[in-house]
């Protein structure tokens, strides 16, 4: 039933983990049109990061599948790039090498050497980080980590960035600051998006839609809201906006009332 | 000279970072630091030492006699008379050699192995059961039979040396390759990096840092077991100096020897965690 314009499809969606009684996400059902910003939102342990990984090709699936841009997902790949929760840069090469390499893997059959050398430094400077490419994550701070991992995302040239709570191990000023970048970044290249967070405001700031995930085990959809926000959005100016403050209580009844945490 | 005889430059207005009032130690101050207090622990055994066994019925020599007796062996260590009869220097130098061919072949098959018993879990659980029991037999337990087995001193003595290194190394070098970071494997599998590309890319780096530790371990082990081989073997080192020394009842000279062989030990594991520590590029804490 797929309509015209979806692009990133999940479909009947359920994965189950070896030894556990219940599956952890149950009949999952979504479709993404291209260059849609979607937020997956939900209480910690349902399942989020391993609907992501799903869509990654990381984690199999154990019943329904996901189709990209009309191709099943079988395995994980560069047309879906993943910015993980802890960077996941090589603590053994520098920035540029860990852009570089993912870079020289996956475009060296369309680019020459010196394109790609090229292509590396157009992401760096993406997101603002040229002057940081000689060093090694191990010297830089944890919102410049996360830059470079969005940054060798976006030079992968996926069709989908899938985004693992990118921001949350980071104070709320740098987060603040990321946030625009990745919009500005969407804006600009058109990027469809799947992003994991428990940020109800970071949701609602950076999202199109905003998919609400249950309680798991055997966690679903359970609603999805549509944001209706003109782009380019301005934080300050949507603070007092009432379809911001409408949208941002939505979504904290449905987490918060509708689908408490249970006790842990 | 004088701050007095000329104006005094105008003092900037710009706000000084705060450590410009932190007064910075100077190099020698950091020197001595780290110099000062061995160097006073030393004297005060040294003293100490002096003062127990300058009784007449000491049964060890004091430093000062040990400095009369032994003045030529620490002041000379280059001195060549032939045979045995050589300075400290040669002696390690042969003792060092053995070490380099035994712990360069344990480096090269223990490197290898471990990586094999690594990545294959057949590997793994054939020979890992088998590992875990020889490596418990000590040292010199392999000597009658490798000396049985080779029928010449000198390979014996190579290979208790590669016996003794090649267990930290082998298995230092397994549990890297095994732990190589979820995070990692899945960098790699988005990028689509496989096979020897992975390999030399996520794998070998990833488990650098553990190699390392396990090479270190291993000279350190090679150091030990050599000492004691060489006392059993013969020939030119500085095991058999040792013994020799004993055998003729010239205490000084093992005092001497036994300096040398702690200072030289502690030169090959800092020597190895230095190239360690280069070859890794400083991440092995991370
Ligand atoms: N490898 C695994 N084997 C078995 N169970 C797992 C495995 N990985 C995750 N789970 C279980 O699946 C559930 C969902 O995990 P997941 O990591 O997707 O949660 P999450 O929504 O991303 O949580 P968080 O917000 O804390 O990151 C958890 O209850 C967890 O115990
Ligand atoms: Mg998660």
């Amino acid at each position: 039933m797929a309509n015209a314009d979806t692009y990133l499809e999940i479909s009947r969606l359920t994965v189950a983990f070896p030894k556990a009684p219940v599956p952890v996400l149950n009949d999952v059902e979504l479709r993404i049109a291209k260059g849609e910003y979607v937020a997956v939102i939900g209480h910690s342990g349902c399942g989020k990061s391993t609907l992501l990984n799903v869509v990654a090709g990381l984690l199999p699936a154990s019943m329904g599948g996901v189709v990209l841009d009309g191709r099943e997902v079988t395995e994980p790949g560069p047309d879906r790039a993943v910015v993980f929760q802890n960077h996941s840069l090589l603590p053994w090469l520098t920035c540029y090498e860990n852009v570089r390499l993912a870079v020289d893997q996956t475009l060296s059959k369309t680019m020459t050497r010196a394109e790609r050398h090229e292509w590396t430094l157009h992401n760096l400077g993406l997101v603002r980080m040229e002057h940081a490419k000689d060093m090694r994550p191990a010297e830089i701070s944890g919102g410049m980590k996360q830059r470079i991992g969005i940054a060798r995302a976006l030079a992968m040239k996926p069709k989908v960035l899938l985004l693992d709570e990118p921001f949350g191990a980071l104070d709320a000023l740098t987060r603040a600051h990321l946030q625009d970048e990745v919009m500005r970044i969407h804006a600009a290249l058109g990027t469809t998006v799947m992003m994991i967070t428990h940020d109800v405001d970071e949701a609602v700031l950076l999202s199109d839609r905003i998919v609400m995930l249950t309680n798991g085990p055997n966690a679903t959809i359970g609603e999805i809201l549509d944001v209706n926000l003109e782009r380019p959005r301005d934080r300050l100016k949507l603070a007092h906006d009432p379809r911001f403050i409408e949208a941002r209580a939505a979504v904290l009844e449905f987490l918060h009332a509708r689908h408490a945490q249970p006790a842990l | 000279m004088n701050a007095g005889t000329k104006p005094l430059p105008a003092i900037p207005i710009v706000s000084r970072p705060a450590a410009s009032f932190i007064p910075e130690d100077s190099r020698l101050v950091k020197v001595a630091r780290i110099v000062l207090p061995p160097l006073v622990v030393l004297i005060a055994l040294g003293l100490l030492w002096e003062v127990v066994m300058s009784g007449p019925t000491a049964a060890l020599p004091p430093p000062s006699k040990v400095w009369t007796d032994a003045r030529q062996l620490i002041l000379d260590p280059f001195f060549d008379n032939g045979g045995l009869d050589k300075g400290l220097f040669w002696h390690l130098m042969a003792s060092l050699s053995r070490v380099a061919l035994g712990f360069a072949l344990a480096a090269v098959v223990g490197i290898l192995t471990g990586l094999l018993i690594g990545t294959s879990s057949l590997a793994m659980r054939g020979l890992d059961p088998i590992f875990q029991v020889l490596r418990t037999v000590p040292p010199l337990a392999w000597l009658p039979l490798s000396l049985a087995a080779f029928r010449e001193a000198q390979p014996s003595a190579i290979f208790v040396i590669f016996i003794t290194s090649i267990w930290p190394i082998i298995i230092n070098t397994a549990v890297g390759v095994r732990n190589v970071p979820q995070d990692y494997r899945n960098v790699a599998a988005v990028i689509r990096l496989k096979g020897p590309a992975y390999f030399l890319r996520i794998v070998l780096p990833a488990a650098a840092p553990f190699i390392f530790t396990g090479l270190r371990i291993g000279v350190g082990l090679s150091w030990l077991a050599i000492v004691a081989a060489e006392m059993l073997i013969g020939g030119v080192g500085i095991g058999f100096f040792i013994w020799d020394a004993w055998n003729s009842s010239n205490l000084s000279d093992i005092i001497v020897a036994l300096a040398y062989v702690g200072l030289t030990g502690f030169i090959l594991d800092r020597a190895v965690a230095f190239i360690g520590k280069l070859v890794t590029r400083g991440t092995a804490i991370d």
